[in-house]
């Protein structure tokens, strides 16, 4: 029996049912669209955390508080140290850190002192800030952040307290409007307290998880005064190190220097360092198991369409019984009946991967949670593949229920 | 070996086991010549569709040795059993079995095609088999849109592509009205005068009438077989087919 022959036999016979055909097709369709982007979405995610994280700088340390220091509970009063009850991270330790020869990987230091439930008041307009940071100039540059309108507030201002804030592109949106630069000069209020906008900072982008734009800086002295109540307690230190590839001395040196004016070891540190490469570690791992999960649920909608393509073959063989016996009674041997009915299974498997993927790539040129899918080129194959393979494996079984029909029973069937 | 088309030696087909079991066939011995037109005759359930079956091997035999021109059917697996019935063997049924929504030079061409004949050869002498039916201009026609006759007029020429030694029909006019069941009888009255040999299962009498033989079941058993006329009574009588 001729393939091609096979091949004219199994389309007859697609095409002589094309609703059901239809209707088969696009349970295959969905199964591999949905595989295609869904895939796309988690590479979509993975990728802009990473281009997050990389434009926060992959060279910047963070140093926040331990909160939890079980060394120190264990020695109570016994431990001595050089800094007040509760005050981990100071100005002074930052000082410290930007000695030239204690820590000469150390490019810049900025502290942070941050406020929770931050609601910043313009006139009518109000908008709950996510992320509301008290610093001095450096960390602008620290944090690769650029102005879209106005200047930054001065070495000056940071230790004055003046009350000026740069903000975020949202912030800016949500209290004067689409014209963000016309917030330059305003007088906002946060939390009550009144701040002269000073600059709007150049937007940066979503990642689909937090949005950086969303954000209000103002000089750190501003917002221990008006915001933590003052104190000389720093949420966190942010150290840039001269270059990516000495981050971890900068790590090392920081420690060192830390250890020493905190009176600890490595056992019982009272702060901890983060670095950068860590948090794209954590994130991209994260990520890797969201793919998966959302591969998973993916792999079972074509599974079921699978399925589908099984039970259309099965009905399909039954319904054409008294053709498989004609054809056998004039000669047709088991070869050819199953790769008739094989191809046919195939076809439709095939015609309704090819347009999975095509489905796959339109339903990926939409963004999903402000994150835009990218279809992964071996995906494409993948699904190639493996609609092949639901048309034979499922195919399979009816194709030779059919070909061991026995031709007097196959021509008796009514 | 003699010039026997069919020859059945003690055939028997058993169904059931014990207690159930049924003879359907029960030790039939019958030799068929090439160029014969035979009816086979008998009420339902005395075995000339087992005999059918059997002949054109559709089924196999439980007992007895069954050889079709010459081979011993007997022997074959599955695979030489279904070329056995594609190059040997037309099939003629009552309800037509064309296959549905396929043109009638598709379904004439259709044996060629399992025969692994070229596509342009096959659509010729599809055509060609056609017009000796009288069918040329219907090539195209699906079944649904012939009538009776002119569907089994299309089945007879899907059984005759192959140019088969035997032409093997079941109830061929059981179908159709008087007319048409005429024109089938005479079309099978001018192939068996150009040499075919055909046998057909028939529960009328005016139908085996039209042969030149005619053998009787009953349980199971040839209970009568005589001879109307002979074998080429006709005066076309070359042997070999076309």
């Amino acid at each position: 029996m001729m393939i091609a022959e096979s091949v004219r036999f199994a389309l007859t016979g697609v095409m002589a049912n094309k609703m059901r055909s239809i209707l088969t097709t696009l349970g295959i369709l969905i199964g591999i669209a949905s595989v295609i982007i869904l895939l796309a979405v988690g590479a979509g995610t993975s990728n802009a955390i990473k281009a997050q994280i990389g434009k926060l700088g992959t060279n910047v340390l963070t140093v926040s508080r331990q909160t939890t220091a079980g060394g120190r509970a264990a020695g109570g009063q016994a431990v001595t140290g050089p800094r007040s009850r509760g005050t981990n991270l100071t100005l002074q330790d930052m000082a410290a850190l930007t000695d030239p020869v204690m820590a000469p990987d150390v490019a810049a230091t900025a502290p942070v002192v941050t406020a929770q439930n931050v609601t910043g008041t313009y006139q009518d307009a109000t908008h709950a800030v996510a992320t509301f940071v008290g610093t001095t100039p450096s960390y602008f540059s620290i944090s690769n952040d650029t102005l879209a309108a106005g200047s930054y507030f001065s070495d000056g201002d940071a230790s004055n307290g003046t009350a000026v804030a740069v903000i975020g592109n949202t912030v800016a949106q949500d209290l004067v409007g689409s014209s963000v630069t016309s917030a330059v000069g305003q007088t906002i209020a946060l939390n009550g307290q009144n701040f002269v906008v000073s600059g709007v900072l150049a937007q940066k982008g979503s990642s689909g998880l937090n949005d950086p734009d969303d954000i209000v800086v103002v000089p750190y002295s501003a917002a221990q005064d008006k915001f933590t109540g003052y104190s000389p307690s720093l949420a966190s230190i942010t150290v840039q190190a001269k270059s990516a590839e000495v981050m971890n001395q900068a790590q090392n040196e920081v420690q060192m220097i830390l250890d020493a004016r905190h009176n600890v070891t490595s056992a019982n540190r009272d702060y901890q360092v983060r670095n950068q490469a860590q948090i794209l570690t954590t994130a991209t791992t994260t990520t890797a198991t969201l793919t998966v999960l959302l591969g998973a649920v993916a792999g079972i909608s074509l599974l079921v369409g699978g399925i589908g393509v099984m039970n259309i073959m099965l009905v399909t063989v039954t319904e054409r019984t008294r053709e498989i016996g004609i054809r056998k009674a004039i000669g047709a041997s088991r070869g050819s009946i199953v790769s008739q009915f094989l191809i046919e299974s195939l076809i439709i498997s095939l015609i309704g991967g090819v347009l999975g993927i095509a489905a796959g790539y339109i339903g990926s040129a939409f963004p999903v949670l402000g994150t835009q899918p990218e279809v992964q080129w071996w995906t494409v194959w993948l699904s190639f593949l493996v609609s092949a393979a639901i048309g034979l494996v499922f195919g399979i079984y009816p194709a030779n229920k059919a070909a061991k029909l026995r031709p007097i029973d196959a021509l008796r069937y009514e | 070996m003699n010039d026997a088309v069919i020859q059945l030696d003690s055939v028997s087909k058993i169904y059931g086991k014990g207690e159930a079991e049924v003879r359907a066939l029960d030790s039939v011995s019958i030799s068929i010549d090439r160029g014969d037109f035979v009816a086979i005759i008998g009420a339902s359930g005395s075995g000339k569709s087992t005999m059918m079956n059997i002949i054109g091997c559709l089924d196999g035999a439980t007992e007895g040795t069954y050889h079709l021109d010459g081979i011993d059917t007997g022997t074959l697996d599955e695979f030489q059993l279904a070329q056995i019935r594609n190059r040997k063997i037309g099939f003629v049924f009552q309800n037509f079995n064309l296959i549905p929504r396929t043109r009638a030079v598709d379904n004439v061409s259709m044996p060629l095609a399992y025969a692994k004949v070229h596509r342009k050869e096959r659509r010729e002498r599809a055509l060609q088999v056609l017009d000796s039916v009288g069918l040329a201009e219907r090539a195209d026609h699906k079944p649904s849109q012939l009538s009776g006759g002119q569907q089994q007029r299309v089945a007879i020429a899907r059984a005759l592509v192959t140019n088969p030694v035997l032409l093997l029909a079941d109830e061929p006019t059981g179908a159709l009205d008087t007319k048409s069941s005429h024109e089938i009888l005479d079309l099978f009255e001018s192939l068996h005068a150009n040499g075919r040999t055909i046998v057909m299962i028939t529960h009328e009498a005016d139908v085996a009438a039209r042969a030149n033989r005619v053998v009787r079941f009953q349980d199971g058993h040839i209970i009568e077989d005589h001879r109307l006329r002979d074998v080429h009574a006709h005066p076309v009588a070359t042997a070999v087919p076309a």
